[in-house]
Protein backbone atom coordinates (compact mmCIF):
# COMPACT_ATOMS: atom_id res chain seq x y z
CA UNK A 1 0.00 0.00 0.00
CA UNK A 2 1.34 3.16 -1.24
CA UNK A 3 1.15 6.43 1.19
CA UNK A 4 -0.70 9.05 -0.30
CA UNK A 5 0.62 12.43 -1.05
CA UNK A 6 0.33 14.49 2.14
CA UNK A 7 -0.43 18.12 0.66
CA UNK A 8 -1.49 21.51 1.92
CA UNK A 9 -3.94 23.17 -0.39
CA UNK A 10 -5.60 26.70 0.39
CA UNK A 11 -9.08 27.44 -1.15
CA UNK A 12 -10.61 31.08 -1.68
CA UNK A 13 -14.81 31.78 -1.55
CA UNK A 14 -16.24 30.07 1.34
CA UNK A 15 -19.30 31.94 1.37
CA UNK A 16 -21.73 28.76 0.77
CA UNK A 17 -24.19 31.08 1.04
CA UNK A 18 -27.33 31.56 -1.78
CA UNK A 19 -24.91 32.91 -3.98
CA UNK A 20 -22.70 30.78 -3.35
CA UNK A 21 -18.99 30.41 -3.90
CA UNK A 22 -17.24 27.60 -5.28
CA UNK A 23 -14.93 26.63 -2.47
CA UNK A 24 -16.16 24.68 -0.51
CA UNK A 25 -17.56 22.27 -3.57
CA UNK A 26 -13.89 22.45 -4.93
CA UNK A 27 -13.10 20.90 -1.01
CA UNK A 28 -15.58 18.39 -0.91
CA UNK A 29 -13.61 17.42 -4.51
CA UNK A 30 -10.88 17.74 -3.21
CA UNK A 31 -11.85 15.88 -0.45
CA UNK A 32 -12.90 12.59 -2.26
CA UNK A 33 -9.06 12.24 -3.79
CA UNK A 34 -7.42 9.08 -3.38
CA UNK A 35 -4.59 10.33 -4.03
CA UNK A 36 -3.85 12.81 -1.37
CA UNK A 37 -3.69 12.64 2.09
CA UNK A 38 -5.21 16.49 1.95
CA UNK A 39 -4.99 19.47 5.18
CA UNK A 40 -7.84 22.57 4.04
CA UNK A 41 -6.69 25.49 4.64
CA UNK A 42 -9.49 28.19 4.22
CA UNK A 43 -8.79 31.98 3.04
CA UNK A 44 -11.82 34.22 3.86
CA UNK A 45 -12.73 37.63 3.36
CA UNK A 46 -15.77 37.97 5.66
CA UNK A 47 -15.88 36.38 9.34
CA UNK A 48 -19.46 34.94 8.65
CA UNK A 49 -18.36 32.64 5.42
CA UNK A 50 -20.05 29.57 6.81
CA UNK A 51 -17.09 27.59 5.02
CA UNK A 52 -14.96 28.86 8.24
CA UNK A 53 -16.78 26.84 10.44
CA UNK A 54 -17.33 23.69 8.36
CA UNK A 55 -14.44 22.11 10.69
CA UNK A 56 -14.92 18.51 9.08
CA UNK A 57 -13.99 20.20 5.74
CA UNK A 58 -11.74 22.94 6.76
CA UNK A 59 -8.72 22.44 8.75
CA UNK A 60 -8.04 26.22 9.55
CA UNK A 61 -8.91 29.41 8.25
CA UNK A 62 -6.89 32.63 7.73
CA UNK A 63 -8.75 35.87 7.07
CA UNK A 64 -6.99 37.71 3.83
CA UNK A 65 -7.18 41.67 2.57
CA UNK A 66 -9.86 42.19 0.52
CA UNK A 67 -8.48 42.75 -3.40
CA UNK A 68 -9.09 46.58 -3.47
CA UNK A 69 -6.08 46.46 -0.23
CA UNK A 70 -3.85 45.57 -2.98
CA UNK A 71 -1.74 42.85 -4.00
CA UNK A 72 1.12 43.42 -2.09
CA UNK A 73 -0.75 43.60 1.39
CA UNK A 74 -2.02 40.00 -0.05
CA UNK A 75 0.83 39.09 -0.87
CA UNK A 76 2.45 39.86 2.57
CA UNK A 77 -1.10 37.86 4.33
CA UNK A 78 -0.05 35.02 1.99
CA UNK A 79 3.64 34.92 2.87
CA UNK A 80 2.78 35.08 6.68
CA UNK A 81 0.19 32.05 6.59
CA UNK A 82 2.98 29.94 4.17
CA UNK A 83 5.62 30.40 7.19
CA UNK A 84 2.83 28.60 9.82
CA UNK A 85 1.50 26.52 7.00
CA UNK A 86 3.52 25.17 4.19
CA UNK A 87 1.14 25.50 1.51
CA UNK A 88 1.95 23.37 -1.34
CA UNK A 89 -1.18 25.09 -4.01
CA UNK A 90 -3.53 27.65 -3.49
CA UNK A 91 -6.84 27.57 -5.36
CA UNK A 92 -8.66 30.94 -5.84
CA UNK A 93 -12.12 30.52 -6.87
CA UNK A 94 -13.18 34.71 -6.90
CA UNK A 95 -13.12 36.53 -10.27
CA UNK A 96 -12.36 39.46 -8.38
CA UNK A 97 -9.19 38.66 -6.79
CA UNK A 98 -8.16 36.46 -9.54
CA UNK A 99 -6.37 39.74 -11.23
CA UNK A 100 -4.09 40.04 -7.95
CA UNK A 101 -3.43 36.22 -7.69
CA UNK A 102 -2.48 36.22 -11.48
CA UNK A 103 0.00 39.22 -11.02
CA UNK A 104 1.31 37.57 -7.69
CA UNK A 105 1.88 34.34 -9.51
CA UNK A 106 5.36 34.32 -10.14
CA UNK A 107 6.34 36.12 -6.14
CA UNK A 108 3.84 33.04 -5.05
CA UNK A 109 5.95 30.51 -6.55
CA UNK A 110 9.14 31.60 -5.76
CA UNK A 111 7.93 31.59 -1.90
CA UNK A 112 7.10 27.82 -2.50
CA UNK A 113 3.77 28.36 -3.08
CA UNK A 114 1.76 26.98 -6.67
CA UNK A 115 -1.13 28.43 -8.44
CA UNK A 116 -2.42 27.25 -11.69
CA UNK A 117 -3.98 30.25 -13.09
CA UNK A 118 -4.74 32.13 -17.08
CA UNK A 119 -2.34 34.21 -18.09
CA UNK A 120 -3.41 38.35 -17.51
CA UNK A 121 -4.14 38.59 -21.20
CA UNK A 122 -6.61 35.01 -21.30
CA UNK A 123 -7.95 36.81 -18.27
CA UNK A 124 -8.76 39.65 -19.73
CA UNK A 125 -9.95 38.88 -23.10
CA UNK A 126 -12.91 36.72 -21.83
CA UNK A 127 -13.64 39.98 -19.53
CA UNK A 128 -17.79 41.19 -20.24
CA UNK A 129 -16.81 43.87 -21.49
CA UNK A 130 -14.45 42.13 -24.45
CA UNK A 131 -17.39 39.67 -25.35
CA UNK A 132 -18.09 40.71 -28.72
CA UNK A 133 -14.53 41.21 -30.11
CA UNK A 134 -13.94 37.56 -28.27
CA UNK A 135 -16.85 35.76 -30.13
CA UNK A 136 -15.69 37.41 -33.29
CA UNK A 137 -11.91 36.29 -32.72
CA UNK A 138 -12.57 32.53 -31.90
CA UNK A 139 -15.91 32.44 -33.86
CA UNK A 140 -18.03 31.72 -31.27
CA UNK A 141 -21.68 33.30 -30.70
CA UNK A 142 -22.24 35.76 -28.34
CA UNK A 143 -25.32 38.35 -27.50
CA UNK A 144 -24.58 42.14 -28.59
CA UNK A 145 -23.47 44.07 -25.66
CA UNK A 146 -21.79 47.42 -24.53
CA UNK A 147 -19.90 49.18 -21.98
CA UNK A 148 -21.24 52.37 -20.39
CA UNK A 149 -19.77 54.45 -17.87
CA UNK A 150 -22.50 56.84 -16.89
CA UNK A 151 -26.68 57.34 -16.94
CA UNK A 152 -26.60 59.26 -20.28
CA UNK A 153 -24.32 56.67 -21.88
CA UNK A 154 -27.01 53.83 -20.73
CA UNK A 155 -29.93 56.29 -22.35
CA UNK A 156 -27.80 56.47 -25.34
CA UNK A 157 -26.35 52.79 -25.85
CA UNK A 158 -30.39 51.99 -24.77
CA UNK A 159 -31.61 54.04 -27.91
CA UNK A 160 -30.55 51.85 -30.07
CA UNK A 161 -31.52 48.33 -28.76
CA UNK A 162 -34.70 46.68 -28.01
CA UNK A 163 -36.14 45.81 -24.81
CA UNK A 164 -35.72 43.51 -22.29
CA UNK A 165 -31.78 44.16 -22.27
CA UNK A 166 -29.12 42.97 -19.68
CA UNK A 167 -27.68 44.98 -17.39
CA UNK A 168 -24.21 43.21 -16.24
CA UNK A 169 -22.19 43.89 -13.27
CA UNK A 170 -18.07 44.06 -13.94
CA UNK A 171 -17.33 40.86 -11.79
CA UNK A 172 -21.40 39.59 -11.07
CA UNK A 173 -24.55 40.10 -10.71
CA UNK A 174 -26.72 40.43 -14.18
CA UNK A 175 -30.75 41.47 -14.73
CA UNK A 176 -33.23 41.62 -16.91
CA UNK A 177 -34.32 45.27 -17.67
CA UNK A 178 -38.06 46.02 -19.54
CA UNK A 179 -37.72 49.81 -19.39
CA UNK A 180 -34.92 52.56 -19.19
CA UNK A 181 -36.31 53.37 -15.68
CA UNK A 182 -35.43 49.73 -15.14
CA UNK A 183 -31.76 50.06 -16.38
CA UNK A 184 -30.93 53.07 -14.50
CA UNK A 185 -31.76 51.58 -11.27
CA UNK A 186 -29.68 48.23 -12.61
CA UNK A 187 -26.97 50.61 -13.66
CA UNK A 188 -26.42 52.74 -10.08
CA UNK A 189 -26.85 49.36 -8.18
CA UNK A 190 -24.43 47.34 -9.98
CA UNK A 191 -22.11 50.54 -10.93
CA UNK A 192 -21.88 50.94 -6.83
CA UNK A 193 -21.22 47.38 -6.04
CA UNK A 194 -19.07 46.61 -8.66
CA UNK A 195 -17.83 49.88 -10.19
CA UNK A 196 -17.57 50.93 -13.46
CA UNK A 197 -18.38 49.96 -16.57
CA UNK A 198 -21.34 48.27 -16.93
CA UNK A 199 -22.54 46.03 -19.35
CA UNK A 200 -25.24 46.04 -21.21
CA UNK A 201 -25.76 43.22 -23.21
CA UNK A 202 -28.85 42.03 -25.77
CA UNK A 203 -31.77 39.50 -24.17
CA UNK A 204 -31.38 35.99 -25.73
CA UNK A 205 -34.37 33.89 -25.33
CA UNK A 206 -33.49 30.09 -24.50
CA UNK A 207 -32.16 27.08 -21.79
CA UNK A 208 -29.67 28.45 -19.74
CA UNK A 209 -27.15 25.87 -19.85
CA UNK A 210 -22.88 26.15 -18.69
CA UNK A 211 -20.25 23.66 -19.01
CA UNK A 212 -17.58 23.13 -16.55
CA UNK A 213 -14.41 23.07 -18.37
CA UNK A 214 -10.49 22.48 -17.43
CA UNK A 215 -7.53 23.47 -19.59
CA UNK A 216 -3.91 22.41 -19.04
CA UNK A 217 -2.66 25.76 -20.61
CA UNK A 218 -1.40 23.80 -23.50
CA UNK A 219 -4.89 24.07 -25.52
CA UNK A 220 -6.00 20.35 -24.23
CA UNK A 221 -9.21 19.88 -22.76
CA UNK A 222 -8.88 18.09 -19.29
CA UNK A 223 -12.24 18.01 -18.18
CA UNK A 224 -15.56 19.21 -19.32
CA UNK A 225 -19.07 18.70 -18.06
CA UNK A 226 -22.50 20.04 -19.88
CA UNK A 227 -25.66 21.20 -17.10
CA UNK A 228 -28.45 22.76 -17.56
CA UNK A 229 -30.16 24.73 -14.46
CA UNK A 230 -33.62 23.24 -13.76
CA UNK A 231 -34.11 25.44 -11.11
CA UNK A 232 -32.72 29.29 -10.87
CA UNK A 233 -32.80 31.67 -8.44
CA UNK A 234 -33.64 35.29 -8.28
CA UNK A 235 -30.09 35.99 -8.17
CA UNK A 236 -29.82 33.56 -11.54
CA UNK A 237 -27.88 31.00 -10.07
CA UNK A 238 -28.68 27.23 -10.84
CA UNK A 239 -30.16 25.32 -7.35
CA UNK A 240 -30.67 22.29 -9.52
CA UNK A 241 -29.16 21.54 -12.48
CA UNK A 242 -28.70 18.20 -14.46
CA UNK A 243 -25.81 16.35 -16.48
CA UNK A 244 -26.64 16.87 -20.16
CA UNK A 245 -25.37 14.35 -22.92
CA UNK A 246 -24.85 17.46 -25.55
CA UNK A 247 -21.69 16.85 -28.11
CA UNK A 248 -22.14 20.97 -29.33
CA UNK A 249 -21.12 21.90 -25.87
CA UNK A 250 -18.14 20.09 -25.38
CA UNK A 251 -17.09 20.83 -28.61
CA UNK A 252 -17.83 24.55 -27.99
CA UNK A 253 -16.10 23.97 -24.60
CA UNK A 254 -12.91 21.90 -26.56
CA UNK A 255 -12.78 24.68 -29.43
CA UNK A 256 -12.61 27.44 -26.61
CA UNK A 257 -9.91 25.57 -24.60
CA UNK A 258 -7.83 24.67 -27.67
CA UNK A 259 -7.88 28.25 -29.20
CA UNK A 260 -7.08 30.05 -26.26
CA UNK A 261 -4.70 27.59 -24.82
CA UNK A 262 -6.69 28.21 -21.30
CA UNK A 263 -4.92 27.30 -17.86
CA UNK A 264 -7.16 26.40 -15.07
CA UNK A 265 -10.68 25.91 -14.64
CA UNK A 266 -13.41 27.96 -16.27
CA UNK A 267 -17.27 27.88 -16.98
CA UNK A 268 -19.01 28.57 -20.15
CA UNK A 269 -22.32 30.36 -19.64
CA UNK A 270 -24.60 30.10 -22.72
CA UNK A 271 -27.72 30.04 -23.82
CA UNK A 272 -29.48 27.53 -26.41
CA UNK A 273 -32.48 29.28 -28.32
CA UNK A 274 -34.86 27.53 -29.67
CA UNK A 275 -33.52 27.39 -33.34
CA UNK A 276 -30.92 25.23 -31.69
CA UNK A 277 -28.22 27.53 -31.51
CA UNK A 278 -25.56 28.27 -28.94
CA UNK A 279 -24.66 31.95 -27.54
CA UNK A 280 -21.72 32.16 -25.09
CA UNK A 281 -22.73 35.11 -22.77
CA UNK A 282 -20.12 34.74 -19.90
CA UNK A 283 -16.90 32.83 -19.29
CA UNK A 284 -16.14 33.09 -15.85
CA UNK A 285 -12.48 32.21 -15.08
CA UNK A 286 -12.30 29.69 -12.45
CA UNK A 287 -14.05 26.74 -11.73
CA UNK A 288 -18.11 26.87 -10.83
CA UNK A 289 -19.95 26.55 -7.43
CA UNK A 290 -21.72 23.55 -9.05
CA UNK A 291 -18.51 21.56 -9.52
CA UNK A 292 -19.89 18.95 -6.84
CA UNK A 293 -22.17 18.03 -9.89
CA UNK A 294 -18.88 17.61 -12.24
CA UNK A 295 -17.36 14.99 -9.35
CA UNK A 296 -20.98 13.10 -8.89
CA UNK A 297 -20.71 12.79 -12.67
CA UNK A 298 -17.52 11.27 -12.83
CA UNK A 299 -15.18 13.96 -13.21
CA UNK A 300 -12.98 15.33 -9.90
CA UNK A 301 -12.15 18.49 -11.94
CA UNK A 302 -10.83 19.81 -8.58
CA UNK A 303 -8.59 17.23 -7.77
CA UNK A 304 -7.42 17.38 -11.68
CA UNK A 305 -7.07 21.48 -10.87
CA UNK A 306 -4.37 19.81 -7.78
CA UNK A 307 -2.82 17.76 -9.52
CA UNK A 308 -2.45 20.27 -12.85
CA UNK A 309 -0.90 22.81 -10.05
CA UNK A 310 1.69 20.18 -8.45
CA UNK A 311 3.10 19.37 -11.76
CA UNK A 312 1.80 15.78 -12.18
CA UNK A 313 0.18 14.56 -14.82
CA UNK A 314 -3.14 14.23 -15.48
CA UNK A 315 -5.05 12.40 -18.35
CA UNK A 316 -7.97 13.89 -19.83
CA UNK A 317 -11.22 12.77 -18.56
CA UNK A 318 -13.34 11.19 -21.46
CA UNK A 319 -16.86 10.50 -19.63
CA UNK A 320 -19.35 11.24 -17.15
CA UNK A 321 -22.82 10.39 -16.52
CA UNK A 322 -25.24 12.00 -18.09
CA UNK A 323 -28.48 12.43 -16.03
CA UNK A 324 -26.80 13.38 -12.65
CA UNK A 325 -28.84 16.20 -10.96
CA UNK A 326 -28.10 18.17 -7.88
CA UNK A 327 -30.23 19.74 -5.73
CA UNK A 328 -28.64 22.30 -3.30
CA UNK A 329 -29.67 23.39 0.08
CA UNK A 330 -29.30 25.57 2.70
CA UNK A 331 -28.24 24.58 6.60
CA UNK A 332 -27.87 26.20 9.83
CA UNK A 333 -24.73 25.90 11.49
CA UNK A 334 -24.95 26.47 15.73
CA UNK A 335 -21.62 28.29 16.16
CA UNK A 336 -20.39 29.25 19.17
CA UNK A 337 -19.44 33.01 20.29
CA UNK A 338 -16.11 31.96 21.43
CA UNK A 339 -14.90 30.68 17.61
CA UNK A 340 -16.24 33.80 16.02
CA UNK A 341 -14.61 36.17 18.71
CA UNK A 342 -11.12 34.19 18.08
CA UNK A 343 -11.55 34.65 14.73
CA UNK A 344 -12.42 38.49 14.67
CA UNK A 345 -9.60 39.06 17.24
CA UNK A 346 -6.45 37.05 16.06
CA UNK A 347 -7.51 36.65 11.82
CA UNK A 348 -7.26 32.58 12.10
CA UNK A 349 -9.36 29.69 13.29
CA UNK B 1 -41.80 8.00 -37.07
CA UNK B 2 -38.65 7.44 -35.17
CA UNK B 3 -37.82 8.30 -31.14
CA UNK B 4 -34.65 9.77 -30.73
CA UNK B 5 -32.35 6.73 -29.72
CA UNK B 6 -31.11 8.14 -26.43
CA UNK B 7 -34.25 8.89 -24.86
CA UNK B 8 -34.88 7.12 -22.09
CA UNK B 9 -38.25 5.58 -20.49
CA UNK B 10 -38.79 4.21 -17.77
CA UNK B 11 -41.16 1.48 -16.45
CA UNK B 12 -43.24 4.07 -14.53
CA UNK B 13 -43.43 6.42 -17.56
CA UNK B 14 -40.70 8.80 -16.71
CA UNK B 15 -38.71 10.11 -19.91
CA UNK B 16 -35.87 11.40 -20.18
CA UNK B 17 -33.99 13.29 -23.14
CA UNK B 18 -30.18 13.30 -22.27
CA UNK B 19 -29.46 15.86 -24.54
CA UNK B 20 -31.88 18.72 -23.33
CA UNK B 21 -32.10 17.62 -19.42
CA UNK B 22 -35.62 17.73 -20.05
CA UNK B 23 -38.16 15.03 -18.39
CA UNK B 24 -41.66 14.40 -18.35
CA UNK B 25 -44.27 12.09 -17.18
CA UNK B 26 -46.51 9.72 -18.90
CA UNK B 27 -49.77 8.40 -18.74
CA UNK B 28 -50.20 4.29 -18.74
CA UNK B 29 -51.71 5.28 -22.69
CA UNK B 30 -48.37 7.42 -23.40
CA UNK B 31 -45.77 4.87 -22.14
CA UNK B 32 -47.59 2.44 -23.86
CA UNK B 33 -48.17 4.40 -26.83
CA UNK B 34 -43.78 5.45 -26.91
CA UNK B 35 -42.96 2.19 -26.50
CA UNK B 36 -44.78 0.62 -29.29
CA UNK B 37 -42.71 3.70 -31.40
CA UNK B 38 -39.59 2.27 -29.82
CA UNK B 39 -40.64 -0.79 -31.33
CA UNK B 40 -40.75 0.58 -34.59
CA UNK B 41 -43.96 0.18 -34.89
CA UNK B 42 -45.70 2.90 -37.26
CA UNK B 43 -49.22 4.64 -36.54
CA UNK B 44 -51.86 2.45 -38.45
CA UNK B 45 -50.00 -0.68 -36.58
CA UNK B 46 -50.29 0.82 -33.32
CA UNK B 47 -54.10 2.32 -33.93
CA UNK B 48 -54.73 -1.49 -34.81
CA UNK B 49 -53.38 -2.98 -31.23
CA UNK B 50 -55.14 0.19 -29.43
CA UNK B 51 -58.48 -0.33 -31.35
CA UNK B 52 -58.22 -4.28 -29.41
CA UNK B 53 -56.92 -3.02 -26.53
CA UNK B 54 -59.79 0.46 -25.72
CA UNK B 55 -62.91 0.55 -26.51
CA UNK B 56 -62.89 3.51 -28.93
CA UNK B 57 -63.24 3.84 -33.25
CA UNK B 58 -60.55 4.14 -35.08
CA UNK B 59 -60.84 7.47 -35.96
CA UNK B 60 -60.80 9.14 -32.67
CA UNK B 61 -57.42 6.53 -31.35
CA UNK B 62 -55.83 8.03 -34.62
CA UNK B 63 -56.80 11.62 -33.72
CA UNK B 64 -55.51 11.72 -30.16
CA UNK B 65 -52.25 9.25 -31.81
CA UNK B 66 -51.69 12.17 -33.97
CA UNK B 67 -51.81 14.77 -31.44
CA UNK B 68 -49.54 12.50 -29.13
CA UNK B 69 -46.79 12.52 -31.79
CA UNK B 70 -47.02 16.22 -32.20
CA UNK B 71 -46.57 16.67 -28.77
CA UNK B 72 -43.35 14.47 -29.16
CA UNK B 73 -42.28 16.37 -31.96
CA UNK B 74 -42.94 19.49 -30.38
CA UNK B 75 -40.68 18.33 -27.29
CA UNK B 76 -37.37 17.04 -29.32
CA UNK B 77 -37.95 13.61 -28.96
CA UNK B 78 -38.25 12.65 -32.34
CA UNK B 79 -35.95 12.69 -35.14
CA UNK B 80 -35.97 15.27 -37.95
Amino acid sequence: MTALRKVTVAVTGLNNIDSPGPGIPVIRGLKESKEFDLRIIGLAYEHLEPGIYMSDLVDKTYMIPYPAEGKDVLFNRLVEIYQKEKLDAIIPNFDAELFSFIKLEKKLEESGIKTYLPSLEQFEERNKSNLPAYGEKYGVNVPSGTEVFSISDLDNTLKSMNYPVMIKGKYYDAFKAFSLEQAVSYFTNMSEKWGLPVIVQEFIRGTEVNVIALGDGKGNLIAAVPMRKQYITDKGKAWGGITIDDKSMLDLAKKIISKTKWKGGMELELIRTTDNKLYLLEINPRIPAWVYLAVGAGQNIPEALLKLTLGMDVKPYTKYDFGKMFVRYSYDMIVDLELFSRLTTTGEL
Amino acid sequence: MIIKENIALSENGFVFNPSTGDSFTLNNTGKEVLMMIKDGKNLSQIADLMLVRYDADRVTIERYLEDFLNDLSLNNLMEE
